[in-house]
């Protein structure tokens, strides 16, 4: 097993995510806002939603030397093996049983004509594609839900075995709509694997790589940028914010002056300027980087980094704002009366009264974080070209935006997966704060 | 008797499943001064509002008949209503610096009224607004009508509010808690403006206010209010003798009064806290290099000291420098100069983790119970803070047997401890915050306006439970307040502060009941008392 430097990472954080929910999970009245979010559907379902995204960033996050052809690969790589080694010429639609350019072809008569070619692996197995392709299609996807369903109540099932009896003491309609919705994607998702044994249901790219794939490896660079450079920027960010604001005098002042300037500075320049040392460095010790892969894992960590260094001076700002105004209320001069220390007001009194800002401004900057790097992308200073991300799906989709037929499946696809995500992380975001807010608590 | 100019009838208000008006049924004749009064939370606010139609879009108002000269209010299509609003019923809202618009002059704001109902050339508004401005009393109405309300005091707002409701020359002005927010010596100039203003004009005036002594110099006839439910309605000479109702009588019982002041002969004992001319200065920075120009003078030399279980009162108007003082004594403003002998010791001698520890028997409690307490935490953890802060040694099964002990103390049940304040009244609040300051075993509370956001049957139980606890553990309270009233409930001196200064000190009969200052006089002439029926 290799451990690459964004794995190591991601499993601190689940690590870090885990204990804090066992640790919540002693204390009595952290439990209720906890059971909050278990009795909320939206809540249940988005989460049930972001796991499974999280699933298929961690299965993405063990990486291996293959034995065979001595290439790094992820979990994922080997369970998709199929869908890599599928390859089709360069652009086809999804389900499409033929090219999507016409080339010079030798027909069954014998003579060359111009026309579109058949795939090598979309919809080889068929004879006459115009009429034998939708009643396959259907019936192969009817099969792949039925078997999907099957396994998710074989899922069930054990599940059940092993602690049914907890469950059905505390079953709500929460707990019903989530599981409902992992029933739901677990048959979706084996009807759509089954289907792509034949087909390339979402059709293939630029070089004939199955479009499917890529948008399933580029779950992991998602959630890796979105995560990663949270993580960086939220201390810098909520250390500075509240420090600056409940201190005041020189500490602001040094503060302001720093993010000030950090702020007028533009982002993008910091970025390339940052990814071009890497790289010369990565140039320099090649023999560190041995494959394409560390390389390309080295960037994006570096990338994560640097927009994180770039993009806490808002939030920050944001926090200064509300510890000025949090300092003057009376609770916190209670505080202060009482005796208690300063760094215990900042972490008792300041800093859960400002969570709802963290929470939701962390939320909203995911997707923009997510689109940043398709930004960063284009002009060539986001992630490696070889990694997989929906940044780098929209970015050569783009240029086939004016094709006739419209080449539209890489786009749609990424936008669709980021959409899911972005809208699922915001609905669970909302329901969490609501629910650790003891004002709203006896609220829906 | 006369056609009413309003009547009301039947009239109920709810939002989803609440009924926070329930039938009520009153009316109010062309001239008079009819005064709805109630605590918090009765309604009386609401009431007015759905008169007016201004309630929010959720709020179920069903009624049989609000009628102004005989014509039904609610039958009136919204955009003609417009023209009702100003115009025939006027308003003047409690807080005068929310109400006005912070970025246009007060000349503008009245004129915009009197063009919107009447159709006059510039110069008729411009003379109208004029006039306005001189019969509410402001003087100099020329230069200040070209003013912004940031450059008026709180009470030439209010008079400003008051310009505007009068530009549409309505028959039936609502005031609405038209002085909460002011000072008592304002609050009676406001009450007599009105008072003038409404004999010149021949109006009906309709006050709505919590304060009963103010109502009993100002209305005709009088409406007790609680839960939504109109309980009494009577003459003022009526209700004051013989009030029918048992709320009518709770409310008056709770008045708090300046001639329940006792008169304690002060045993001779070593004083706890001894403030010799204390002073906190504010500096004015000015120009490149922040020189210090000159100061504001918050708290200007004051000297005073305070027995052990004795209550000194330091009264005075908003901006006198008496919370500045309060929090400058526990060191969360910075002092400029003077001494604090606490318990014998000089504090300005101490420094660090000693300051810190002996600090602590000095507590604070504030005005607003609802700022007081951090949302987020729950009860038990507000109460035990200052515990874990300064004895850290016992654990924390001694910390919840002392929560539940405090919580039994200021007489709430040991349920309260896993819950978050804002499940709590303004009063419980008011109980847990005391909790929280007796947890470290303090020697002095400083209680800055303790009680001055609490309804009046309320605060006369925390008076009490605060007289209670200062008699079983001989507390000491420096008593911060504007009202006189409580003043002479709970106070054995004090202290009357103007433009931080002490201007009179003496035992509360004395200063109370026979001021020397000129300033002290001018003060208990303004708090409004029940009037004698």
């Amino acid at each position: 097993m290799i451990v690459l430097w964004t794995d190591g990472l991601i499993f601190i954080l689940v690590l870090a995510i885990a204990v804090s929910i066992t640790l919540m999970l002693r204390k009595p009245h952290f439990k209720r806002p906890l059971a909050k979010i278990t009795q909320s559907k939206t809540g249940m379902v988005s989460l049930v939603v972001l796991l499974c995204f999280a699933g298929i960033g961690l299965l993405d996050s063990v990486h291996y030397k293959d034995s065979k052809t001595q290439d790094i690969i992820s979990l994922l790589d080997h369970f998709a093996r199929p869908l890599t080694e599928r390859s089709e010429k360069t652009y086809s639609a999804p389900f499409s049983a033929y090219l999507y350019s016409k080339e010079m072809i030798i027909g069954e008569d014998g003579l060359e004509k111009w026309d579109y070619p058949r795939l090598k692996y979309g919809g080889a197995h068929l004879n006459n594609p115009e009429q034998e392709k939708w009643p396959d299609i259907l019936s192969k996807a009817a099969t792949g839900f039925g078997k999907g369903v099957v396994l998710a109540l074989l899922l069930y099932l054990i599940f059940w075995m092993i602690c049914g009896r907890k469950l059905a003491e505390s079953f709500r309609p929460a707990t019903k709509a989530a599981l409902l919705t992992l029933f739901l994607v677990i048959s979706l998702f084996y009807m759509l694997a089954y289907l792509s044994h034949w087909y390339h249901v979402l059709g293939t790219d630029k070089v004939g790589e199955d479009v499917f794939y890529q948008t399933l490896k580029s779950i992991r660079t998602g959630l890796v940028i979105g995560t990663l450079t949270t993580l960086m920027m939220l201390p810098l960010a909520i250390g500075f914010g509240i420090m600056a604001g409940f201190f005041r005098g020189w500490v602001d002042d040094v503060i302001q002056f720093v993010y000030t300037t950090l702020n007028s500075i533009p982002g993008v320049l910091l970025i390339a300027a940052s990814i071009l040392m890497v790289q010369v460095y990565m140039a320099n010790h090649a023999e560190q980087f041995t494959s394409v892969l560390v390389r390309a894992d080295m960037r994006l960590l570096f990338l994560c980094l640097i927009l994180g260094v770039t993009s806490w001076t808002g939030l920050c700002r944001m926090l200064r704002a509300e510890t000025l105004k949090l300092r003057e209320m009376e609770f916190v001069q209670a505080a202060e009366s009482l005796g208690v220390t300063r760094p215990t007001i900042l972490i008792r009194h300041i800093l859960p009264n400002v969570m709802h800002i963290v929470l939701i401004s962390v939320v909203l900057d995911f997707s923009s974080l997510v689109l940043a790097e398709a930004v960063l992308s284009y002009i060539n200073i986001g992630v490696d070209p070889t990694t997989y991300s929906w940044g780098n799906m929209i970015n050569g989709a783009r240029l086939e935006m004016a094709r006739d037929p419209v080449v539209w499946w890489s786009l749609s696809a990424a936008f669709l997966f980021m959409f899911t995500l972005v809208l699922a992380a915001n609905l669970f975001a909302d329901t969490v704060r609501n629910a650790f807010d003891p004002r709203r608590a006896e609220h829906g | 008797m006369a056609e009413p100019l309003l009547q009301v009838k039947n009239l109920s208000v709810s939002f989803q499943q609440d009924t926070v008006v329930d039938a009520i049924d009153f009316d109010i004749y062309g001239g008079e001064t009819f005064a709805l009064v109630g605590e918090s939370g009765s309604g009386k606010s609401i009431t007015a509002l759905s008169v007016l139609r201004l309630l929010p879009n959720n709020a179920n108002i069903q009624a049989d008949s609000i009628a102004l000269n005989g014509q039904n209010l609610l039958t009136i299509p919204e955009i003609e209503f417009c023209r009702w609003r100003g115009r025939r019923i006027g308003l003047i809202f409690q807080d005068p610096m929310s109400s006005l618009n912070p970025v246009m002059t007060i000349g503008a704001q009245i004129a915009e009224v009197i063009r919107l109902h009447f159709s006059l050339k510039p110069a008729d508004i411009e003379r109208r607004v004029l006039e306005l401005l001189q019969q509410v009393e402001i003087p100099n109405p020329q230069r200040r009508m070209r003013e912004y309300p940031h450059q008026l005091s709180g009470g030439q707002r209010q008079r400003v509010m008051i310009a505007i409701a009068l530009a549409g020359r309505p028959e039936l002005l609502i005031a609405d808690e038209p002085t909460t927010a002011l000072d008592v010596t304002i609050q009676a100039q406001v009450l007599a403006l009105l008072k003038k203003i409404q004999q010149q004009t021949g109006m009906a005036l309709w006050l709505i206010s919590h304060d009963l002594a103010l109502v009993s110099n100002m209305a005709d006839r009088i409406a007790v209010m609680e839960k939504g439910v109109l309980v009494e309605t009577a003459t003022r000479a009526e209700f004051f003798k013989q009030p029918k109702h048992p709320y009518s009588r709770k409310l008056l019982a709770a008045l708090p009064e300046m001639r329940h002041c006792q008169d304690k002969t002060a045993m001779p004992s070593a004083p706890l806290l001894q403030v010799n001319d204390f002073k906190v200065w504010y500096p004015i920075r000015k120009g490149l290099f922040k020189r210090v120009v000159d100061h504001v003078r918050a708290v200007d030399g004051v000297s005073f000291s305070l027995q052990q279980g004795k209550t000194l009162a330091l009264v005075g108007e908003s901006g006198c420098g008496k919370t500045t003082l309060g929090k400058a004594l526990l060191n969360l403003v910075p002092a400029s100069g003077g001494q604090v002998w606490f318990d014998g010791i000089d504090l300005g001698q101490l420094s660090g983790e000693a300051l810190r520890k002996k600090r602590a028997e000095i507590q604070m409690i504030f005005q607003d119970p609802f700022a007081a307490m951090n949302p987020r935490m729950l009860i038990a953890d507000i109460i035990a803070e200052g515990l874990k802060a300064l004895r850290p040694e016992i654990n924390a099964e001694q910390r919840r047997q002392k929560v539940l002990q405090l919580l039994k103390q200021v007489e709430l049940p040991a349920s309260s401890a896993m819950r978050y304040p804002h499940e709590f009244s303004g009063g419980q609040r008011q109980r847990i915050c005391i909790a929280r300051a007796l947890a470290v075993n303090p020697k002095l509370i400083i209680c800055d306006e303790p009680t001055s956001a609490l309804d009046v049957s309320v605060q006369a139980q925390i008076l009490q439970l605060l007289k209670d606890l200062q008699q079983r553990q001989r507390l000491s309270y420096l008593f911060i307040t504007h009202d006189l009233a409580v003043v002479g409930e709970i106070a054995d001196e004090v202290a009357v502060m103007y433009q931080g200064k002490i201007v009179e000190m003496g035992p509360a009969k004395q200063v109370l009941m026979a001021p020397q200052h000129p300033y002290t006089q001018k003060l208990l002439k303004a708090v409004p008392v029940l009037a004698a029926v």
